[in-house]
């Protein structure tokens, strides 16, 4: 199959790209090597450091982001793809310094020890209560055809991409639901 | 990670053709879909592509209903939206289920429906450069055949390669008899599920039957009206974000008690999402209880050829496949 193997590096120079990206409401133009994710560009060139490494690939969704409003981990986003996108991350979901409402029951329901998967499981939740309000069904909906309430099983299985290696579960969806409902 | 450049494709000729170019010193080129599968594979060495075509801004990311009332899925529509889609939902319930039932609700966000189709097995020797694998570089071997094979096929496997394809949707789409649209360098084609994924044989680094630089342009489901009745069911290690250890899909047209036709196919026990034809015939017309559904699966697994570490996958399926049988013929 095409590109397939080690051959080894073939092109001695990274390869770059100069793209204007919007974050938080912010437009920054940047040079980004074409194998940078979002969440290392995020880090490690605009200095948002909310979104975090957990695994870099996909399985703990510590870095999750919001790619125009929709939840995304952006270990396995380049950030070359989203150059017209509108990023949000932990740090913009404050508004005028104000806590968001579900940081708010976070704080409030004591939703995490160590914090260290919080902004992953902030963005997640609050891209997930809209997921839920626009009617999209998970595997826990009984029925796929109707619409699903944001219960204790459905929170649950809507965050499953959300590790939480404190196990502050209990207490992160009593947060969630104490939003969504 | 090998710097590669990065192309994004307006229209499905300029992608096709920017595939086939692939750089001037030979590396080859490969489209970027969600990402999901491709961005960790390079990360992790198993594949090294000189360029990307990303394919998410073609125009190919809309679900609409065909002449005969099925579905044509646009190969760039997010598995979120598929799964989301009022007429997925509706007619072919088990569609809808698998794709919830497959990653985490970032993931689905992200991954496309051509994507979905072409990731590549999860088995743990090819993801690790620093093992052989017959499907990562041809020749080098199968450690999985006496090693870690838990999770690997117990059915339609080759000396060559015993991985199985990950994927949850395809198990309904091969259920369905979906066809896969492709346009390539030649010209465009069209190629029915199951046939679209190929077994492993003495070639298993070829998953499917797409050439170089052939792009799926779309997936069109067919009508099937009794489709309303069917149910996909997922076993995993753990409730939810697991691929499945065995799934089915199976959908059941049932009058006055007899089964009078239905759609069955396994996930999590081939190198191709598993179409249980064999099971499909011996139930035609004959009566939808307990008893029957077990011979029918009986007879669909009567082929496995199961690995030490995986024969509890044979009890499993057969189980699976009664229980979601019962389950749909309980269904209101
Ligand atoms: C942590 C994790 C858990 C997961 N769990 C599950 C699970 O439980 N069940 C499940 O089914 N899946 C699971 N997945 C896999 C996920 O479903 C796939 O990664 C995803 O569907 C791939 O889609 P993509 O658009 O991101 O593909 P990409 O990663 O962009 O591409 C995958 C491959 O397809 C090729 N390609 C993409 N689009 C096209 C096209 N239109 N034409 C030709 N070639 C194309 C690419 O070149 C690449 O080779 C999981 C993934 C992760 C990371
Ligand atoms: S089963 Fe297939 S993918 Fe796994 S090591 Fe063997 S050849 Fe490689
Ligand atoms: S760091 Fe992205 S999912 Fe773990
Ligand atoms: S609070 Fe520590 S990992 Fe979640």
């Amino acid at each position: 199959m095409n590109g397939e193997g080690n051959s080894g590096p073939v092109f001695a120079d990274p390869i770059t790209a100069d793209i204007l990206l919007s974050v938080n409401g912010d437009e920054r133009p940047i040079t980004v090597d074409t194998r940078e994710t979002l969440l290392d560009t995020l880090r490690e060139h605009l200095d948002l450091i909310g979104a975090k490494k957990g695994c870099d690939h996909g399985q703990c969704g510590a870095c999750t982001v919001l790619v125009d409003g929709r939840r995304v981990k952006s270990c396995l986003t380049l950030t070359v793809t989203v150059d017209d996108r509108e990023i949000t991350t932990v740090e913009g979901l404050a508004v005028d310094g104000a806590l968001h409402p579900m940081q708010a029951a976070f704080v409030e329901r004591d939703a995490f020890q160590c914090g260290y998967c919080t902004p992953g499981q902030l963005c997640s939740a609050v891209a997930m209560v809209r997921e839920v309000a626009d009617g999209w069904p998970s595997a826990v909906t009984a029925d796929v055809s109707g619409p699903a309430a944001l219960d204790d099983d459905e929170i649950r299985e809507r965050m499953s991409g959300n590790l939480c290696r404190c196990g502050a579960y209990v207490n992160i969806v009593a947060a969630i639901k104490q939003v969504g409902s | 990670m090998r710097p590669f450049a990065y192309e994004r494709a307006t229209d499905v000729r300029s992608a096709v053709a920017a595939c086939v170019a692939g750089t001037a010193d030979g590396a080859g080129a490969v489209y970027l879909g969600g990402g999901t599968n491709l961005v960790d594979l390079m990360r992790l060495g198993v594949v090294s592509p000189g360029v990307l075509v990303d394919i998410t801004r073609l125009p190919f990311d809309e679900i609409e209903e065909t002449a005969g009332g099925g579905l044509l899925i646009g190969a760039g529509v997010r598995n979120s939206d598929l799964a989301a889609h009022p007429l997925v939902r509706r007619r072919y319930p088990m569609l809808a289920q698998s794709v919830v039932a497959g990653a985490s609700g970032q993931i689905r966000n992200m991954a496309t429906v051509g994507g979905n189709l072409l990731q590549r097995t999860r088995c743990s020797y090819f993801q690790d450069v620093s093992k052989p694998c017959n499907k990562r570089v041809p020749g080098s071997g199968c450690p999985a055949r006496k090693g870690d094979h838990r999770n690997l096929a117990v059915i339609g496997q080759s000396e060559a390669c015993v991985a199985t394809h990950p994927s949850d949707m395809a198990v309904p789409l091969a259920a369905l008899g979906a066809v896969v649209h492709i346009a390539g360098p030649g010209g465009s084609r069209q190629v029915p599920m199951p046939g679209f994924h190929r077994l492993p044989g003495d070639a298993p680094e070829r998953d499917t039957v797409l050439e170089p630089g052939d792009l799926v342009t779309a997936v069109e489901v067919p009508p099937l009206p009794f489709a309303t009745r069917s149910r996909y069911r997922k076993v995993r290690d753990r409730a939810s974000f697991a691929f499945a250890v065995v799934s089915v899909a199976a959908a059941l047209d049932l009058e006055d008690g007899m089964v009078r036709d239905c759609r069955i196919a396994l996930g999590g026990v081939a190198h191709i999402p598993w179409r249980a034809e064999r099971a499909e015939s011996a139930l035609r017309g004959s009566p939808a209880t307990e008893a029957a559904f077990a011979q029918a699966a009986a007879e669909e697994l009567a082929g496995t050829t199961p690995l030490p570490h995986n024969a509890f996958k044979v009890p499993l399926a057969r189980n699976v496949v009664v229980r979601t049988l019962l389950d749909l013929v309980e269904a209101p």
